[in-house]
């Protein structure tokens, strides 16, 4: 067991486990220090030198966040020596950054102009770099703009693109004073094997790494008085959108979000989480005809287990990485992509538009929902399905240049016709919800009764572990799914890319024998995604997750089968799930891609 | 199969397909290649199960791991202090104004490329410069047309 060790930080003494990093040990005892290249969700890389302390005895200075400390170590964390080191630190940083901050997509929310401003780094003591340097600017992928000459190189992308994800679609390139952040012969991000998620952006302190904004074209169609459009909002929207508008992490804005999009001037504001419903109801059934396909009929062309399809930075990553299994997949398209194509179908028919007026756009907590959008074959409405997604960073962006004042909207519903939603719709915001929410339906259809968990709550499929597992036992089934009298119904659920890599590996080598696995791209699902809110990290993953779970505890409806949106598309339009419509409308097929 | 996919699939049962073997693979097909193409590093990526992300870092990373065509014969001066005191530049000068050509670029005929490389510890000696893995010391003008002339006589001899 780790014993504990007593130290002096700027002459406190206080006593602190061994191996505590003295960057720990000083947050634990409330001190700050400055850092650039450390992230909680990452490894320590000690390549900025921003947190230099002094040791005393020590002549050289130390990276507070790589050194760990020893009993009797007196640290300071604030001599003149430090603040001097620092802000020469700062400087030279800033000497080969394109420091244009006004013109910049992140300022504000920049981590290098944080500490500049910290330090008041108002003099240009070392030469300016940056402008002797040729830097490209990557505009090529439709979620993810690459700015090198904003980049201070503290490699917190590479890491991210291979710890989290495994990816490693950016490496480090060169080295000294050539080294450079680059992709595989410095092709654009769009050309290799990048899966959009963004977790590269949302990990970036500077704006090297920014989304592709459509802020502008949204403006332009709003003021379009004869475009009609159409907004939807992912669920793990409505449980980040507050941090960027004042409020403390975790804090659901569910009904300010809508009075803001109201305000905004869109025409009409719908719900996500009603296609998320859809998506239950037709990925349910698609695991129920799977499973007698394979269990009854023993189709030795159906391929279990069956895997989700929500998430688009996953869909790249298998269709990269594992083109031959692309048979495992779901084929229903995501929620975004269901509402999309409903939206310029059943929702322009019913609300007699013409389909071609209707703009449609999405807000999502993600990056790689841009490029899913852009994917050919998402026009199955004949027309774009969705035409724009902007993250949840970027609403915020559109509701201050508004003026709207967040805090003291009062909350509003959302549209009718597809804006009705259960509890089940809300936690596909979260690690395990697309899981928990299917099991709720599916259980149901399949016995009568519902899930035999307290309050309909799958504990064993939520929480933050990379990999979970969960097995529903299936005890007297109505008569129409009698063959799966005793099957115990096994589920899995992966988020992070790199966790998705070990349970693909798992179901291929036959080592694990799933029926039903969750794949999602980001770290603790959508509520993690790309497009959330910076910075997020471990503590505030797990705040929006409460956040999501109590927003699903408090709806009415907490199953998608019993959404009356949902029993009413497919009363008047769809007729039934997998049915033909359906077919047209709401499934897709995958294409293999290179891996290098 | 590609000449170059079979060296790599010779490389790798040689040396092994452990991210540690990248080094002496990617050594091997620069020595028969003289240059990584994109291809020959997708190749390798393949081979060892790695990221092509990381065999491009990799082999940008090393000053010997060429990722441009290069010439037959890859011609490095020193551009290291001492050798700049002692005269690298004419000698650079000459080279250019004999194969026509400028720092970092390769003859069209494919013969040579001309670079410059950091210390080659020789500074006792300087200037000097490599070409492939011969080392020339105490260079001067004349030496080098003389070295040079050599080269292009028996690049003429084994045509």
């Amino acid at each position: 067991m780790a014993k504990n060790i007593k130290i002096t930080i700027n002459e406190v003494a206080v006593e602190i486990e061994s191996g505590t990093s003295i960057l720990d040990a000083a947050r634990q005892t409330g001190v700050i220090i400055p850092t650039l290249c450390y992230h909680k969700d990452l490894c320590v890389a000690g390549n900025c030198r921003v947190c230099v302390v002094e040791i005393v005895g020590q002549k050289r200075l130390s990276a507070a966040c790589a050194t760990p400390c020893e009993d009797g170590m007196d640290i300071l964390t604030n001599s003149f020596k430090v603040r001097n080191s620092r802000k020469h630190i700062i400087e030279l940083l800033l000497s080969e950054h394109n420091a244009d901050c006004t013109r910049c997509y992140k300022n504000g929310n920049c981590e290098l102009q944080k500490l500049a401003s910290d330090y008041k780094i108002m003099t240009q003591d070392f030469i300016r770099l940056s402008r002797s340097k040729n830097y490209t600017i990557d505009h090529y992928s439709p979620s993810i703009i690459k700015d090198d000459s904003k980049c201070i190189r503290c490699q917190r992308c590479v890491r991210t693109c291979e710890e989290i994800q495994g990816v490693n679609a950016l490496t480090v390139a060169y080295k000294g004073d050539r080294m450079k952040i680059s992709t595989f012969f410095e092709k654009p991000m769009n050309d290799v094997i990048c899966t959009n998620c963004g977790q590269c952006i949302n990990h970036c302190p500077t704006g090297a790494l920014v989304e592709k904004n459509y802020i502008e074209e949204v403006w332009d169609a709003i003021a379009d008085k004869s475009a009609h459009v159409i907004v939807q909002t992912a669920p793990a929207v409505r449980i980040g959108l507050g941090e960027e508008l004042g409020f403390k992490a975790g804090t659901r804005v569910t009904g300010k979000m809508v009075a803001a999009l109201k305000r905004l001037g869109f025409d009409a504001v719908m719900d996500t989480d009603f296609s998320a419903d859809l998506t239950i109801m037709e990925e349910g059934t698609e695991l129920m005809m799977r499973l007698k396909r394979a269990l009854v009929d023993r189709d030795p062309e159906v391929k279990l287990p069956m895997a989700t399809s929500c998430s688009p930075g996953w869909i790249k990553y298998i269709e990269h990485m594992y083109p031959n299994q692309l048979g495992y997949l779901s084929t229903c398209k995501s929620p975004q992509q269901m509402f999309g194509a409903l939206a310029k179908t059943y929702y322009a028919k019913a609300k007699k538009l013409d389909p071609d007026k209707i703009v449609s756009v999405s807000i999502m907590p993600c990056t790689a929902k841009k490029f899913e959008s852009n994917r050919p074959e998402m026009h199955d409405s004949g027309f774009r399905d969705v035409d724009y997604v902007l993250t949840t960073r970027e609403l915020a962006i559109m509701i201050k240049q508004a003026g709207i004042d967040f805090m003291r909207l009062e909350d509003m519903p959302f549209d009718s016709l597809m804006g009705e939603s259960t509890g089940a719709g809300v936690i596909f915001g979260a690690t395990g919800g697309v899981m928990e929410a299917a099991l709720r339906t599916v259980y149901e259809l399949v016995t009568g009764r519902s899930v035999p968990f307290e309050n309909l709550n799958i504990t064993p499929v939520r929480g933050m572990d990379g990999v979970k597992e969960a097995s529903i036992k299936i005890e007297s089934p109505i008569e129409e799914w009698e063959f799966l009298d005793g099957v115990e119904l096994k589920c899995a659920v992966a988020h992070g890319l790199l966790n998705a890599k070990k349970v693909m590996d798992s179901i291929i080598s036959g080592e694990s024998h799933y029926h039903f696995v969750e794949f999602m791209a980001c770290p603790g699902g959508c509520l993690g995604g790309g497009g959330q809110p910076i910075p997020t990290n471990p503590e505030i993953r797990r705040k929006r997750a409460e956040a999501i779970y109590a927003e699903d505890e408090g709806m009415p409806l907490r199953k998608s089968h019993q959404n009356p949106e949902i029993l009413k598309i497919y009363n008047d339009f769809l007729l039934k799930p997998m049915g033909e419509r359906s077919h047209q409308l709401l499934h897709t097929k995958y294409s293999p891609r290179e891996r290098f | 199969m590609y000449p170059v996919t079979e060296l790599i699939k010779n490389l790798a049962d040689r040396h092994g397909r452990e991210r540690r073997n990248l080094l002496p693979i990617l050594q091997g097909v620069v020595e028969q290649e003289k240059y990584l193409s994109e291809y020959s590093m997708i190749e390798i990526a393949r081979e060892l199960d790695l990221p092509a992300s990381e065999v491009y870092g990799t082999a940008t990373f090393y000053s010997f791991l060429e990722y441009k065509k290069m010439g037959k014969y890859i011609i490095r001066i020193c551009k290291t202090i001492t050798c700049s005191m002692k005269g690298k530049n004419q000698i650079i000068k000459t080279i250019e104004d004999m194969l026509k050509i400028n720092v970092g670029e390769t003859t069209p005929d494919g013969n040579f490329s001309l670079l410059q490389t950091n210390c080659l510890g020789f500074c006792h000696k300087a200037p000097a410069m490599l070409i492939n893995y011969e080392v020339y010391t105490d260079l001067t003008p004349e030496k080098v047309r003389e070295i040079l002339t050599n080269y292009i006589n028996k690049k003429g001899r084994e045509e």
